[in-house]
């Protein structure tokens, strides 16, 4: 382990955020080519992080950070190993791509600065995710890219679908940030470290434990919903509603790989059992199939991808789930020939919309001649999707064949799986790749022709990395596969395959996979109405599910609402007093430990007893008095007499404020009295009466009793021996109460300034949304006829 | 309510409540008072001077919104504390300084910042209170 360089690498990562800061004013004075000058940042990401290549490809581990809460162990530091540089370059390399991109898809959008802004938060937080050490930065880290997704997704805010799709990404995952939390706290209690790369060294003691499968659920429950895992697959689709350059950056490339990211990450620790792996290859295999099979389905290009993503998250679950050596292998090469081929198609698609005006793939073709560059760069995403040499896909499909090639039953399922799997993913791949492209010429909405340098720059790029990759395979393996798979592994590992196929199980299953691909493309026509009718003949699914639980949400709390409050203030009243009655009473029933009754005191002064008199004559004037008004004056003698009471024993300041209390409780009483509009004196029937009496005098008694056994217990003066005796010294203050309020306690006292404040704003509002609408409507400018409908709701 | 006598008198008693409640908030350290108590009577001033002349001479004479003054309090409140970051304590320390103005020497401190931002929340969180209900009363 060896900590270089720390301030550089805090500034980088602190480096998008800088950006997102200066993007707006940026592109209000360049306009869409501020995207040249902000790629800048990830360009420089990207250059940082290659600089630990060469430590990290010998094995190497980088960490660094500082403490940030010590006393409760928590810090912020980062931990660079072959697996979280390698997600760093994707995040970086990919983004600096994809803000070229932006500026090139939203040129000349009103907001295309708040986009940049947007995608660039969610750089930062994703770097984040992949190189924080500490969990609960980490943590904060992956909501943060929950809530930039949020944002993005949610970018064409006019349109409810967005709107819709949003929220619903973020429910989804944000609620599985939540579980995410709760695992690493119990993975940290059971531990006791809060450090990644402490926690090596704990994997048995952590799958020992009792609670190995309440963290392990946990965790999963936040993998599983980042990466779109099925059942939980829907959000992913339905956040195609986003720009496109926001699908082929976090909806493909990298947030919804988060998950895996975390599935790799703790393979060490979690993995290796039959738990682990049982659970993730078949919830990866479910989602594998599923997704490709709702992909076929879909006429959109995006949504197209989208569910093959879907697919794919799953294949890289399953493979993470095998563990053995070659199946971490092939999930690297497969985790890395995704981004890029998934994240350059994505480009692509949108590439189309942007030219010809529709990304429906039955309304398109013959595009070759007017958008060739970008068909070059369509087939190189599909070859490498495809598997087909010599791309990085390829190698992937390779290695995930030599992977799971056994001949037990349980192999032998996953093998068809992948085979499946890989085929209509194939499908997919050229049916995304050619349909538009070839064939005769389709008039589209828009004249087609080819896009500018800022928009096929991106996919261009990536499909020409996958070629690279793959044709440098030892150089690849070296810096990328290998460090990463050892990292994944948590045992030094090598990865070997090239582009030249060995004669084996491997290649023909690869040869099968090419054979059914091809026979599904052709039919992919009958194949797509198959599975409409199969759709709509279930009629159900987790999309609905998600509406219908969020409505069910919506009904149970309207109906709890309902029910604690009616809306009758008497029944509030009963059942708030009846409460203290019995928490005071309750206890001392329950135990039967009754305070002792006190004896008439011997030497009662005359004016104590004059106090104790005037107590009375105001109960009597309090039940006696006829109208309301009077009433609420003879509570206040009570008011005073306790006043006097605090005073005669020596507490000035509590008398002093109960004397203001008093006055101003009888003040506001009277001013509410008046405007209740009630009758001037009390018509409640005989038996509401009693009722009220016996709460009344429940009430009473138990804080009578409550006194009576308080302060038979010996006094403890500890506390009242440190304020005299550090009152004056320690606060310079004379008055104890007053340094208590102001110095000791002094935090304290600003949480309950706060609650003074908030209970005036509330009360302030209660008494505004009495008001009659007619004086309100008349003198209020501001007032838009939406906001009657609202504050109606409000007063219901 | 508004007899003669009670909307003559009110502005007097009015100032001199106020004029107590700053003395009693500024004593407080030493001696029965504070923040709290202080802002109660000043309170208690507004609120007499709202029944016998209207709330509208009340909200012209505070010049702010009631909620408004509430809110900078609670403000000044919260800041009293991190002016503890300047000289390196932990939150809500409480820090002295004796300027000495005419020969005499005058204790100023961040709890005293502290006490003027209990005073100034509930005098105007109690005042907003009574005033809106006083409002509807008038029509």
């Amino acid at each position: 382990m060896s900590a270089s360089a720390p301030g550089t690498t805090f500034i980088v990562l602190m480096l998008p955020f800088l950006a997102a800061l200066i993007a707006p004013w940026l592109t209000r004075r360049l306009g869409h080519n501020a995207a040249w000058l902000l790629a800048l940042a990830p360009v420089a990401i990207f250059i940082h992080f290659l600089g630990f290549s060469a430590d990290v490809a010998d094995g190497g581990v980088v960490t660094g950070g500082f403490q940030w809460v010590p006393s409760y162990n928590v810090s912020f530091s980062w931990l660079i190993d072959g697996l979280s540089l390698t997600f760093a370059l994707l995040i970086s390399g990919i983004g600096a791509l994809i803000i070229l991109y932006s500026g090139g898809y939203l040129k000349g959008h009103d907001q295309l600065g708040r986009f940049f802004s947007f995608m660039l938060l969610f750089m930062g937080a994703m770097l984040g995710v992949v190189i924080s050490d500490s969990f609960l930065m980490l943590f904060v880290y992956w909501e943060l890219t929950s809530i930039t997704s949020f944002l993005l997704i949610g970018f064409d805010h006019t349109r409810e679908a967005s709107r819709r799709a949003a929220i619903q990404a973020l429910v989804v995952t944000g609620g599985g940030g939540l579980a995410l939390l709760a695992g690493l706290l119990v993975i940290w209690n059971i531990t006791g470290v809060s450090q990644v790369s402490l926690l090596l060294s704990y994997g048995d003691e952590l799958r020992g434990s009792p609670f190995y499968l309440l963290a392990l659920f946990l965790v999963l429950g936040g993998a599983f919903s980042k990466s779109a895992q099925f059942p939980l697959h829907f959000w992913l689709p339905n956040a195609m509603e986003a720009p496109t350059p926001v699908s082929a950056y976090l909806h493909s490339a990298t947030m919804v790989k988060a998950g895996v990211y975390l599935l790799m990450r703790l393979n060490p620790v979690l993995g290796d059992t039959v738990w682990w792996e049982t659970i993730l290859p078949v919830f990866g295999g479910a989602t594998l199939i599923v997704g490709t099979l709702l992909a076929i389905r879909q006429t959109d290009l995006k949504l197209m991808l989208a569910y093959t993503t879907v697919s794919s998250l799953g294949l890289l679950v399953m493979l993470t789930g095998f563990g053995s050596e070659h199946a971490i292998a092939a999930a690297v090469l497969y985790l890395v020939a995704h981004s890029l081929f998934k994240g350059g198609l994505f480009m692509v698609a949108g590439l189309i919309d942007h030219e010809a005006g529709t990304r429906d793939v039955t309304k398109l073709g013959g595009l070759r001649k007017a958008m060739p560059v970008t068909f070059i760069a369509a087939l190189a995403g599909a070859i490498s999707m495809a598997g087909l040499p010599p791309f990085l896909g390829f190698l992937a499909k390779e290695e995930i064949y030599y992977a799971l090639w056994a001949t037990d039953p349980w192999s032998l399922a996953f093998v068809a799986i992948a085979v499946i799997g890989n085929g209509l993913m194939f499908v997919i791949g050229f049916a995304v790749a050619l349909k538009p492209f070839l064939g005769p010429e389709v008039k589209t909405p828009k004249h087609a022709h080819e896009g500018p340098a800022l928009l096929w720059l991106g996919p261009l790029t990536l499909g020409a990395a996958a070629l690279v990759a793959a044709l440098i395979s030892p150089v690849t393996h070296r810096f990328i596969s290998s460090p990463m798979a050892s990292a994944i592994a948590g045992a030094p590992e090598t990865v070997t395959i090239s582009v030249i196929p060995h004669m084996g199980p491997a290649l023909i299953l690869s040869l099968v996979t090419i054979a059914f691909g091809i026979i599904a493309y052709r039919m992919l026509d009958r194949l797509r109405a198959g599975m409409a009718w199969l759709l709509s003949a279930i009629g159900w699914g987790p999309d609905r599910g998600f509406d219908q639980f969020i409505s069910g949400a919506v009904r149970l709390s309207v109906a709890v609402t309902r029910l604690v409050q009616p809306g009758r203030l008497d029944v509030y009243m009963t059942v708030t007093f009846l409460m203290i009655a019995a928490a005071l009473i309750g206890p001392m029933a329950w135990y039967g430990e009754w305070p002792a009754m006190p004896v008439w005191p011997e030497d009662a002064q005359f004016h104590e007893l004059v106090v104790a008199a005037i107590v009375l004559i105001g109960l009597a004037a309090v039940i006696y008095a006829r109208d309301r008004l009077t009433a609420i004056v003879s509570l206040g003698i009570q008011g005073f007499a306790v006043a006097l009471i605090f005073m005669l024993f020596g507490a000035p300041d509590l008398s002093f404020t109960q004397f203001m209390v008093e006055t101003l409780a009888v003040v506001i009483l009277a001013l509410v009295m008046t405007r209740l509009k009630l009758h001037a004196s009390d018509h409640r029937p005989t038996l509401q009466k009693i009722i009220d009496m016996s709460v009344a005098i429940a009430c009473g008694g138990g804080f009578t009793l409550y006194l009576l056994a308080v302060t038979q217990q010996p006094f403890n003066t500890a506390l009242s021996d440190f304020f005299a005796a550090y009152s004056k010294i320690v606060a310079h203050g004379a008055n104890v109460v007053n340094v208590i309020i102001v110095d000791f306690r002094g935090t304290d006292t600003l949480g309950e300034i706060a609650v003074v404040m908030v209970t005036g704003l509330a009360i302030l509002s209660l008494i505004r949304i009495r008001t009659p609408r007619s004086t309100v409507a008349d003198n209020d400018p501001d007032r838009r006829p939406g906001q009657a409908v609202v504050e109606s709701r409000e007063v219901r | 309510m508004r007899t003669v006598i009670f909307r003559s008198i009110a502005p007097y008693l009015t100032s001199l409540m106020v004029l107590f409640s700053i003395f009693v908030l500024l004593r407080g350290h030493n001696e029965p008072g504070g923040g709290f108590i202080g802002g109660l009577i000043a309170a208690s001033a507004l609120a007499i001077y709202g029944i016998a002349c209207g709330v509208a001479p009340v909200r012209r004479a505070i010049y702010f919104h009631p909620m408004a003054i509430a809110a900078f309090g609670l403000f000044m409140s919260g800041m009293a504390g991190v002016l503890s970051v300047f000289a390196s304590v932990p939150y809500m320390s409480g820090l002295w300084i004796y300027p000495h103005l005419f020969g005499v020497e005058i204790p100023l401190s961040s709890v005293l910042v502290f006490d003027v931002g209990v005073y100034l929340v509930v005098v105007g969180a109690i005042s907003s209170i009574a005033l809106a209900l006083e409002e509807r009363d008038r029509d």
